[in-house]
């Protein structure tokens, strides 16, 4: 019986399977990262809102602090989207004509709140709390970005669990002095000077580092 | 899975009529744990009564600082860092606030300070919302420290002539 297969099949044989591991792990590497870009985590979006809110403006520019919105950010797990009653505490006065404005008007007298839209949002198996991290000396910036150079609300991270358990592993990497929990323009030491810091501060803000990535910190 | 539904706070929220997932505060209520409304420290903003002549509780130099940290996150915007009125906000266009250091603010009981952040007055809304009873007076002590501060100062360089009085 002839043979059915010419030998220089082997060939194509081997190629198929070398070439199927090699789709396979190429497929994966293009999952991973999708999964990662900014199309899924929203990284690096800015989002439309009612009322095109400048943090840049606000924050940058008129020196306003985030507690005098975010009011509850030290005491509360939500930070606190401030009521349309604080936007009036100026507007009431300022740029009382503004067309942009008058979703902000529109809310004042028909009591109506103003629906913004989230930029942050976590998977809702996630516990998150504000207060915990403003009292360790994790600044507003490590999280949220130059909020302070943001014309629209930008997520400025990923907001994956690989991305918080960085700083849960190692929080010496990024705490801060509490003082300069609210300053968005603190530039952390860079390399060893950090780790020396951050070693101290941890210390001193009694930070357990062996609890911080117990499962049940997260996921309640 | 990564959204099941549940609110989280300050949501809309279909289950009420309002369409708002925070409720409302009802009227002469108080939080669990918190002063009762006897308390010299609520019992002081009601607008009827004559303002307190004096703090209800003493300020330590701990109390001071927050009142401090209170009042630049809060007041300074408009007040200014040093009280005289010239904040931020009021370069761009806000009416201006009397200064802290004319003569009759200097006299205010501490009570009208207090008055004045719970309840507005004229241009400047309410804070009653946004800063807690404890924290008012702290700030109300350090605008206290702030008159201290500069003696001389007489405030009128930097009011308006309609709000000297």
């Amino acid at each position: 019986m002839a043979q059915i297969f010419h030998p220089a099949t082997n060939v194509i044989a081997k190629a198929t399977i070398f070439g199927g591991l090699f789709l396979l792990a190429f497929v994966c590497y293009v999952a991973a990262g999708v999964e990662r870009s900014p199309w899924i985590t929203h990284e690096g979006m800015y989002r439309e809102q009612p009322v095109p809110f400048s943090h840049e403006h606000h924050v940058g520019g008129l020196g306003i602090d985030c507690r005098y919105c975010h009011t509850s950010v030290e005491t509360s797990p939500f930070a606190g989207i401030p009521a349309t009653k604080v936007c009036m505490t100026c507007h009431s006065r300022l740029w009382t004509n503004a067309a942009l404005l008058e979703p902000v008007r529109e809310s004042w007298n028909l009591n109506k709140p103003i629906a913004w839209t989230r930029v942050h949002d976590l998977p809702d198996y996630v516990y998150f709390n504000h207060s915990i991290h403003v009292a360790k000396g994790v600044g507003c910036a490590t999280c949220h970005g130059r909020v302070d150079r943001m014309p629209l609300m930008m997520q400025a991270h990923s907001l994956r669990m690989e991305w918080c358990l960085d700083c849960h592993r190692n929080p010496e990497k990024y705490v801060r002095p509490k003082e300069k929990v609210f300053d968005m323009a603190y530039e952390p030491p860079g390399g060893r000077e950090q780790t020396a810091l951050g070693e101290k501060l941890v210390q001193q803000y009694h930070i357990r580092k062996e609890q911080l990535t117990n499962c049940a910190v997260c996921h309640r | 899975m990564s959204d099941d539904g549940h609110y989280k706070p300050e949501e809309a929220a279909t289950i009420f009529p309002d369409g708002k997932l925070a409720r409302p505060l009802v009227v002469g209520t108080v939080p669990r744990g918190g002063r009762t409304v006897t308390d010299t420290i609520y019992a002081v903003t009601a607008p009827t009564t004559a303002p307190a002549a004096s703090f209800p509780f003493p300020l330590d130099r701990a109390g001071l600082e927050r009142g401090k940290q209170q009042y630049e996150i809060f007041c300074a915007v408009c007040h200014g860092a040093t009280g005289d009125g010239n904040g931020m906000i009021v370069r761009r266009g806000f009416p201006h606030p009397p200064s802290y250091y004319l003569d009759r603010l200097r006299k205010a009981p501490p009570g009208h300070f207090y008055d004045v952040i719970t309840h507005g007055q004229g241009a400047m809304y309410s804070y009653g919302d946004r800063i807690v009873p404890e924290d008012r007076w702290r700030i109300v002590g350090y605008i206290r420290a702030l008159q201290l501060g500069d003696p001389k100062n007489d405030g009128l360089a930097t009011t308006p002539p309609e709000q000297r009085k």
